[in-house]
């Protein structure tokens, strides 16, 4: 099993939904996060007063994928977030040792 | 005289209009202010209404609206401490004289609430009330009876009227610069504006910076409230400006026309001036510039022309929009520009004055300006009126200041002004964030990012 972590733009959140909607994928969780990479922040003036502002909004999406469906799952992300400007985002993957559905006590794969 | 009451009708609502103006700068100065510090920003124009109101009734009317004592101009006497001789049938030049008691309240008011924008985020809130008292007692209550007080009218006495009396008024009766000196000052870009500027100048300079001035961004938290408060000071100034003509005249018209065109001009000055400098017109910039030209003409809306005004207006946005970044390389701590805006605002429209002061629309051929071929002398008087203010504000502000801070003192802890002045001195938070570990906290969006820089234009 994978957990395949994405930080997408906000206003790509939509897209991305229907994308991971359109593979198969039956949940996810999202969270409104900030940060930088590559693109830095950005300027904002106040009477003169010019705030760099280093931490822009972002959201971050994650999802517990089977092994065999996280290459397809990254790519539907990949390809719904993109936009080819600076700031677009990453997505990532890491092992998971286990998951358990707490409702039921169910284990592994079934719990996805 | 008889009560006129088209005049007393018209004061009356203006007093509830300049009333209005304190939750208005209340609001247009909390906005500017970092979230976790605007309950304390509010309060202190709010208990500004508390205490002035009260002193107002108590001694203050008669300082600064009792016949002079002494025939210095100075202050007046102690014969309406307490109101105690005014009755509902008192009445000067066809107006109430409650009616002027409750418009000239208002003033005291605004004034003292307007230097509360200097030292936003760190003065305790005791070591204010104990500025509030001492200030509109020993600086606001003299210098509103120098630029307001007329003293009293002939008719009422049959006294002459003599050289050095404002005309129609008994000599030796009014305040110094109204009736001495002869500068003009419709409604208070001397008393109010500079008097509050020069004072919050000297108020920030004993009190300190902010912790992280110049470090950290200080981002105003709320900008519609900002615009909001913003309107409600330019509705609310019509009845400073055009209820200062003291009747529903024409007087009151041309007021009422040249407060608008001057706010409309001083918000143009500014984001034309933010558009070349900065690169973008902001609505923080619009918001002051409006501030910036309604400041200036408060002296000058009874004696220019319309196009006086816009010139007022323009010059005074364009002004302000400099001075505002004076305070990062002089090294005060102006929070949200009181100095910038209402010191450099009242300066330029006073001043103004000795240059575009018109008898075109006001009809009175004795108050003209350089440009209108009065010569340099109103220039003059408008000088040492403005100077005399300023220095008399500045000196006794900074004497006040000091007297505080070494007896209860003036501000808060370092990890209080940290965690925020609001939760510290009033236990309470303005707004509830929904989401984990934040409710109550009122700092989520107010926190700084601790790499972000400040960089100054100029």
């Amino acid at each position: 099993m994978r957990l395949v972590t994405a930080i997408i733009k906000p206003f790509k959140l939509d897209d991305v939904k229907a994308a991971l909607e359109a593979v198969g994928v039956q949940g996810m969780t999202v969270s409104e996060v900030q940060g930088f990479g590559r693109q830095r922040g950005h300027t904002e003036v106040y009477r003169g007063a010019e705030y760099t502002v280093d931490f822009v909004p972002k959201i971050r999406v994650e999802v517990l994928v089977d092994e065999a469906d996280a290459a397809g799952v990254v790519d539907a992300i990949v390809s719904a977030a993109h936009s080819g400007a600076i700031g677009d985002g990453k997505v990532w993957t890491v092992l998971v040792d286990e998951v358990v559905r707490v409702r039921t006590g169910e284990r592994g794969p079934d719990a996805l | 005289m008889e009560l006129d009451t088209g005049t007393t009708a018209w004061v009356l609502a203006s007093a509830a209009f300049v009333l209005f103006m304190t939750p208005g700068l209340a609001f247009f100065y909390g906005g500017m202010t970092r979230s976790k510090s605007v309950l304390n920003m509010l309060m202190m124009s709010f208990s500004a209404m508390g205490i002035v109101s009260v002193l107002w009734v108590l001694y203050g009317y008669t300082l600064a609206f009792g016949l002079d004592a002494g025939g210095h101009g100075l202050i007046g006497n102690l014969d309406l401490l307490g109101l105690k001789t005014i009755t509902t049938a008192s009445v000067t030049n066809g107006l109430s004289d409650f009616v002027f008691v409750a418009f000239q309240m208002m003033f005291a008011i605004i004034t003292l609430a307007l230097i509360s924008g200097a030292i936003a985020d760190r003065m305790k809130f005791g070591a204010w009330a104990l500025f509030s008292v001492l200030w509109i007692s020993i600086v606001y209550f003299p210098v509103a009876h120098w630029v307001f007080a007329f003293g009293a009218p002939i008719y009422d006495t049959g006294a002459a009227g003599g050289a050095g009396a404002a005309a129609g008024y008994v000599a030796g009766t009014g305040g110094w610069i109204v009736s001495k000196l002869g500068a003009l000052d419709f409604a208070g870009g001397t008393a109010v504006h500079i008097n509050a500027g020069a004072a919050a100048l000297a108020l920030v300079l004993v009190l300190g910076k902010r912790k992280g001035f110049g470090r950290d961004p200080m981002r105003p938290h709320n900008l519609p409230l900002v615009m909001i408060g913003t309107g409600i000071l330019w509705f609310g100034w019509f009845g400073f400006n055009a209820g200062s003509a003291l009747g529903a005249n024409g007087l009151a018209g041309l007021a009422f026309v040249n407060t608008q065109v001057a706010t409309a001009a001083g918000l143009l000055g500014w984001i034309i001036t933010e558009r070349f400098r900065d690169g973008r017109p902001t609505t923080l910039g619009a918001a002051s510039g409006a501030v910036a030209g309604l400041v200036a003409i408060t002296p000058a809306c009874g004696s220019v022309t319309p196009v006086g005004a816009i010139l007022v207006g323009l010059i005074a946005g364009i002004f302000c929009c400099i001075a505002v970044t004076f305070k990062h390389r002089g090294g005060y701590d102006d929070a949200l520009d009181v100095v910038g805006v209402h010191l450099v605002g009242g300066l330029v429209g006073t001043l103004l004055i000795g240059l575009v002061a018109s008898d075109t629309s006001t009809g009175s051929a004795d108050l003209r300006g350089l440009f209108y071929g009065g010569g340099v002398d109103l220039l003059g008087k408008q000088a040492i009126a403005a100077g005399a203010v300023l220095a008399y504000s500045f000196v006794l502000t900074y004497l006040i200041a000091l007297f505080i801070k070494v007896t209860i003192g003036l501000r808060i802890s370092e990890d209080d002004e940290a965690a925020g002045i609001d939760t510290a001195e009033h236990a309470e938070s303005a707004y509830e964030f929904a989401g984990l570990g934040t409710a109550g906290s009122g700092s989520l969006a107010g926190a700084p990012s601790p790499s972000a820089q400040v960089k100054v234009h100029s």
